[in-house]
This record gives structure tokens, sequence and C-alpha cells, in this order.
């Protein structure tokens, strides 16, 4: 199976500044906000590769790169082998931009509410020029709606099924690689169950990939065939998930795993992690986990870790596969 | 056994519609004991908030209760006027709810907040009030509390903004405190530190904790016994290990069964038929029914199953036994 994704090296930086008047007369700097910081990895196809990480860790941020809503402030996405930031012929670009998709958090932000389903769901097509003849009924009864559900409006439907109309409209285009941005994180547990469950069945059938965008551990476990760990836009681990969650080795990792909620944690009593994630605008020299880290030795807080490959996973840290708890 | 701190006897709220006349909560009742966490669960719509907010009479109108009582520590409080339930509201009922941010003045110093609060209730001097809201800041585990009482709110963190309204909450020493959602805004490790600060409090001082939320695994970790709503009813009421592991209402087996969970693999999730009723179009018998895949004949019948017409656990006239239940967490 070949590489869908590659990305190499990716940073990005979003100027946080105040007004140019603002510096000259209060003397202030440039503020710089690092969201994503040299992250590198690759995406099967049909596969699952998922990001998981806190708020402010940047695993939207690469989504968006990913799909080309943003530009990287340096290093490359490569999909299909095409670099669609430098690619010059038109063709190319056309082709490879039919191939992806994107799937948003919020059902109710992400619909507009003066179309009609139908037209929603076939504007994909449209901008393609693909012929539309009955493609939205033929999508709505493979998301698990109904036909003639093509005349209503998104406010008709409830949370889960606008989902499942997005994932209708991701599909208009036949593209390869989906990218999901916390697709379940606004609907209920029953719901959630629904939605994963038909996305699954269409990776299978459409031959998908999809790169999973989530903070919540137990659905990335549940869904992701591989996974990768961001904290302060680095990718600090990379793993199968059954490695990451049986043996974690980077300490951050470590953390995360432990202080998630357990279904069969009956009276857990958790050591909570001590402290909060580090202002991105000033992140920690070196590793940027060391002032939260248990296994902080001198060297993190001078020399940045890269990520390596320890046994089956890849990890940036020096301490790797040391458990503090 | 001690007296409970809270109890709900047959609670009922009503919202008057042009439609007629809806239920978000019917017939719910529950005791909280001292030093005791009942955790809420139930999908968005099922009535948990409501019930929480109808114990502090925080009920928007046209929402009222239409019958049933609610006792803090042996004294009936639903029927009080509003002069009346301020002196509990605050004083004797904390409350916390989901976001941080709308729930403290922006304009306003969190110090100032507190000490208002703890004036208000506890009527001491100005310096004893400051005194006590640094103190109540220390024991939520708010870094530098001293210097930090003159901050404002936009100048904490979500988790750190989460922890001033928690000693808002618990200033006046509560003997009840409702948390709605108190978690569901922050991150993992975030939440595992409020979760573990409510834990303690709640043992330290005896409290009662009413814990609403939708995370089954905050409230395996967190609660001593779980009641499970649907469609403005308890299905299910009981010690949350007991609850979690063999559950006897098949809407809980449902939603354990459709849980991603860690100890069982890529298997496929199990799904719940269909979507939670509107309040509007409630089905005759048991709310759950059309969604069951146990539903016999009875089931369909007026009226529903209720917890104390059955076993005393599950609303449900034919309870699940462990060999039925095999969804859940095995």
């Amino acid at each position: 199976m070949g590489i869908i994704v590659s990305v190499k090296n990716l940073t990005r930086v979003f100027d946080v500044s105040k007004p140019w008047l603002n510096r000259v007369i209060e003397r202030l700097p440039k503020r710089k906000l690092t969201a994503v910081s040299d992250v590198s990895f690759e995406i099967t196809e049909n596969t699952v590769y998922a990001l998981v990480g806190e708020s402010g860790s940047g695993k939207s941020t690469i989504g968006k790169m990913i799909v080309g809503l943003l530009p990287p402030s340096d290093g490359t996405v490569e999909i299909e082998g095409v670099n669609l930031a430098t690619e010059t012929d038109a063709g190319v670009i056309e082709r490879v931009r039919s191939d992806i998709q994107m799937i948003f958090q919020d059902p109710y932000a992400s619909l507009n509410p003066r179309w009609k389903v139908g037209d929603i769901i076939e504007e994909p097509a449209v901008a393609n020029g693909d012929a539309t003849d009955g493609l939205a009924e033929k999508l709505l009864e493979q998301v698990g709606l109904s036909a003639s559900d093509v005349r209503k409006f998104p406010h008709e439907f409830s949370g889960g099924q606008r989902q499942r109309i997005c994932v209708a409209r991701a599909l208009a285009s036949e593209p390869k690689l989906i990218v999901c941005d916390e697709p379940t994180s606004a609907l209920d547990v029953s719901v959630q169950a629904q939605v994963l469950n038909l996305m699954s069945d269409l990776k299978d059938e459409f031959g998908l990939t999809y790169l999973f965008i989530s903070h919540d551990l137990t659905v990335i476990q549940h869904m992701a065939d591989r996974i990768g760990v961001l904290y302060l836009g680095r990718l600090v681990e990379e793993a199968s998930p059954a490695d990451l969650f049986e043996t974690p080795q980077h300490p951050y990792t470590q953390m995360l795993l432990e202080a998630a909620p357990r279904m069969d944690g009956f009276g857990r009593e958790v050591t909570p992690p001590e402290g909060e994630i580090p202002d991105p605008i000033n992140p920690p020299t070196g590793c940027a986990f060391h002032p939260r880290c248990p296994l902080a030795i001198d060297r993190c807080a001078t020399e940045r870790p890269v990520l390596e490959q320890k046994e089956k996973a890849r990890v940036a840290c020096f301490r790797a596969g040391e458990r503090a708890i | 056994m001690s007296q409970p701190v809270l109890s709900v006897r047959d609670l009922i709220v009503e919202i008057p519609t042009r439609h007629g006349l809806l239920k978000p909560v019917d017939g719910v009742s529950y005791d909280i004991s001292p030093g005791e966490i009942l955790g809420v669960v139930g999908e968005s719509g099922a009535g948990k908030s409501m019930t929480g907010n109808a114990v502090i009479g925080l009920l928007d109108r046209p929402a009222r209760i239409a019958s049933g009582g609610i006792y803090l520590n042996g004294e009936r409080i639903d029927n009080l006027s509003l002069a009346q339930l301020r002196r509990y509201r605050g004083k004797q009922i904390g409350m916390v709810f989901q976001d941080p941010l709308t729930s403290l003045n922006p304009l306003l110093p969190i110090g100032d907040q507190l000490t208002e609060t703890i004036q208000e209730h506890l009527g001491v001097s100005g310096g004893e009030a400051h005194n006590r809201a640094v103190a109540a800041l220390d024991e939520v585990g708010i870094p530098a509390a001293k210097e930090r009482i003159g901050s404002y709110p936009h100048e904490f963190s979500g988790g750190m903004r989460q922890r001033v309204v928690i000693a808002l909450a618990l200033c006046a020493e509560p003997s009840l405190l409702i948390a709605d959602e108190p978690t569901t805004a922050l991150d993992v490790s975030v939440q595992a530190q409020i979760t573990s600060l409510l834990k303690r409090l709640c043992r330290e001082r005896g409290m009662a904790v009413m814990l609403v939320t939708h995370d089954m695994g905050v409230i395996a970790e967190t609660a001593d016994r779980v009641a499970v709503m649907y469609a403005g009813k308890l299905a299910e009421l009981g010690p949350v290990r007991e609850v979690i592991t063999s559950p006897r209402h098949p809407y809980t087996d449902g939603l354990m069964g459709s849980t991603p969970l860690a100890s069982k693999g890529k298997r496929r999730l199990h799904q719940i038929p269909g979507n939670m009723p509107r309040l509007g179009q409630l089905p005759d018998g048991c709310a759950f029914h059309p969604r069951c895949p146990y539903t016999q004949d009875r089931c369909k019948a007026d009226p529903g199953p209720r917890l104390k017409t059955c076993d005393g656990r599950a609303a449900c006239w034919f309870p699940l036994d462990g060999a039925q239940a095999a969804k859940g967490v095995a």
C-alpha cells in the first residue's frame, strides 16, 4: 500500500503582534506564536491516522495545512506526491484537491441553513463539474438517511443526522482522503457510536483514508491504525494503538493516559498531573514538556529531542521508555 | 444511616407550550447522603440539568415544578418564596456550571466576587471575608492565592477559572454542591485535576455532591452512586460499580455498549437504534420501548414502569440479569 500523505518538517507560525502603531508607541517587539513546530509523519492509504493532543497542541492547524486551508510557514505537505503549495500545473492541482475532503466538529455551523440538503451534498460534485443526477439521494441512503430528505433543510435534522449529512457531502466528490476534525465531539455517546460505525463502514467500502483529529483517547483508540501524540505543536510520540496504550514511551503520553477517566476505574485515586500547557508564544527551551516532566534531566532544558525510532514507536525524548509512575 | 442532605420526591417539572404540556423531568426521586457523590448521566435532553436547576430554584419561566417535593436537610425548599430561597442559594447549596467564563463577572476581580459572597452569607467583617477568600482559593489549589486575589477572570486559564468557580461555590460552606458538567469544557489533564479536587473536598467536608455529566468515565471514577436518566425519567439508580458492570435497564446496557472502551479493542460499537424521542412525542408506556431490543407487550401499556413499581434499581418491567447484559463492561 502506498503513502497518500507525506508531511515533512511542517511548521506554522502565526503573527500575534499588536498593530504596527501600538508597537511603535509602546515599544513592543513582534510576537510570534508557533502553533506547529517541525512535525513529520506519513499516512498509508486506506488507514486511519489519528492526531491526539490537548487544546493548543496544534492538531487542527495541521489538519488545515493538509487540506490546504492554511499555507505552511516551513516544511512541506505532499498528497499523492504533489506539493499543493508549489505545484503550478492547474490540472494536477484540481485533481489532487478533489481527492481531499474535510468533516468539521460542529454540524450546526458547517451546514448552510438556507440551502436544501440535496444542494449541500451535491456542491462538491458541482464544483468539479461532475454529473449530479440522483447523487444526493444515493449518498443519503449510504449514510443511513432517506432519499426523500434531499428537499429538507438542515434545521429539520438532529445533531447526529446533520453529521451524517456532512459525511455524505464529503463523499460527493469521491475523495481518497478525508480530514475529520473532532467529528464526534459535539455528539452524545449513542449517536457517536452510530457515526463512528458509519465512518468505519465507508472506509472499507470506498477505500478511504482518514486523518482523524480528536482529544478523546477512547475514540482514538477505537478508530486509529496509527496515532500521533502532539504537545505544544510538536509530535512527541507516534505508534500503533496497541503499542501506545500498552507501553507509552513518552512521559507526556504516560501522563495523558493516566489522567484519562476509565470506565473500570471505580474509586480510582488519580494523582492529577502537575501544571498546564505552557504559553506557546514563549515555549520552554529544549523539550517543551520538561517543566512538567517527572523524568526531566538537565539536558532536557537545553536540547530539543528529535523524533527517533525506539522499539516499535517513534519518540522524541531522551529518557523514552522509562516510567515515572 | 444519617439523614440525607438532599431528598427529591416524585419531582415533576412542566413546561406549558402551544403544543401542550411538556415534562422534561417526570417523577424523579433520589437522596444524597453527606459525603456522597451522586452522578447523574444521560444524553442531551434527558433532563439532567433541569433536575439540578429545579433543586436550586433556577428554572427559567415558563418551566415550573408541578408536583413533588425537594427537601434539604429535612426542610422543604421547593415552595419557598424568592426572598427565602436567597438564604439557601449559595449558603447551603453551591453550584458549579459548565463554562467557568460565564459564571464569573468579567469586570470584577475574583477577590471582590468571593468577599461579596462570603459577607452576604456569613455576615463577617470585610477583613475577615478577605482572609476567608484567600483561604478558599488556597484550598482549591490556586498557587500564590494572596497575590492572585486581585486578578480578573480573564487572567486565569480555563482550569484555574473553574477552580475559582468551585471556591466561589464553596466559600459559604454549603452542605450540597451541584456540579453541572464541571469538566466538559476542559482538557483531560485539567479534568483529572478538577475531579480529584471535587472528590477531596467532598470527603474532607462531608458535603453531598450532585455531579451532572454525560461522561461515563468521569462518573465511574468519581461517583459513589449513579442515576441514569432517559426522557425525563430515572432509568436506573444504583451503586456505580454495579450499574456499570451489570446494568439492569436495557438503556443503560446500550449506553455502555456504545461507549468505545480500551479493553474491548476494535470491535464494532453497539448501536441503540433510533433517536431519543422528543418530549412532545413520548410513546405510551416505557419511553424506551421503541428502541429496546427486549420489548414485550407490557412495555407498550400505560403507565410506564417506575423505579418503585419495579425492583427499585431499574425502571423496567423486565430488568436484565447478568447473562443478558453482555454488552457492558465484561
